[in-house]
């Protein structure tokens, strides 16, 4: 990997996690006191990663940008630590169905919706 | 209508540039970071086993992070920054949840059923036991802190 695709996948990374911060803190601001945003935010992220996936199998996409695309922006996006401690945080306040959903739930779905965007990437 | 907005004096985090920024340069260096570790570390055959490491270690250090950080009082700002810089930003850019559900996908693809079981739940499982594990330690220390 060359250091200016180094650069930018950081960067990338940067401008993912900015968007995750800013989604989340919209939908915190109107939801309930579930935490909403981050099944969306890694639902939506996993979904675009298959497609992203799907896209360079079939070509579609150069590799340096699925690279920015996938391991920056998305990796940036998505996040595995903030659903952790929220779903312990959930368990301890034994509000064990949420946090079945946001363990779970989250991990079937997004796996799901990888696979559904890897398919639709390699139709194109 | 007055000069002074009342929305502007209470903007909320995630609209606050400054807050964005700080988010998004700890983003930055969680990214780089977690890509130098995917290029330096060789894989385990098909097992994404520097992903797995990453998100279970992050998760420990989050945990660790919330526990003790004391947001109230005349160190809420601080924390807040703190919280936004390490956690949001480089913990949440470190980890990541969309290379776990494709990297999932393509074992489960491949056939390797057990490798991709293992890979999801192994995450799952590890990753709530470290958030816990972090929040617990860092709850204890702050016990330890708040009597003396």
């Amino acid at each position: 990997m060359t250091p200016v695709l180094f650069l930018a996948v950081a960067l990338a990374g940067g401008v993912g996690a900015a968007a995750r911060f800013m989604l989340d803190g919209v939908m915190q601001s109107r939801a309930t006191s579930y935490p909403l945003g981050t099944l969306v935010i890694n639902i939506s992220g996993s979904f675009l990663l298959g497609l992203a996936t799907g896209l360079a199998l079939s070509a579609a996409l150069p590799p340096e940008a699925v690279t920015i695309v996938g391991s920056g922006f998305l990796g940036g996006y998505t996040t595995f630590s903030t659903a952790s401690v929220e779903s312990v945080r959930l368990i301890a306040a034994r509000r064990y169905g949420a946090a079945f959903v946001g363990s779970v739930g989250m991990l079937v779905l997004s796996v799901a919706a990888s696979a559904g965007g890897l398919v639709l990437g390699t139709l194109a | 209508m007055s000069d002074v907005s009342p929305a502007r004096a209470v903007r909320p985090p995630h609209l606050r540039p400054a807050l964005i920024g700080l988010v998004l340069l700890g983003g930055s260096l969680g990214t780089a970071a977690r890509e130098g570790l995917v290029l330096a570390v060789p894989s385990l055959g098909s097992f994404p086993l520097v992903i797995f490491l990453i998100n279970v270690g992050g998760a420990f250090a989050l945990g660790g992070l919330l526990g003790s950080i004391v947001d109230r009082g005349s160190r809420a700002n601080r924390a807040l920054s703190i919280r936004l810089f390490a956690g949001t930003g480089f913990l949440g850019g470190f980890t990541t949840y969309s290379a776990l559900a494709t990297g999932t996908d393509l074992l489960l693809r491949n056939g390797d059923v057990a490798a991709g079981i293992l890979y999801a739940g192994g995450s799952l499982v590890l990753g709530l036991a470290a958030a816990a594990a972090g929040l617990a330690i860092a709850g204890s220390s702050r016990g330890r802190e708040d009597a003396a």
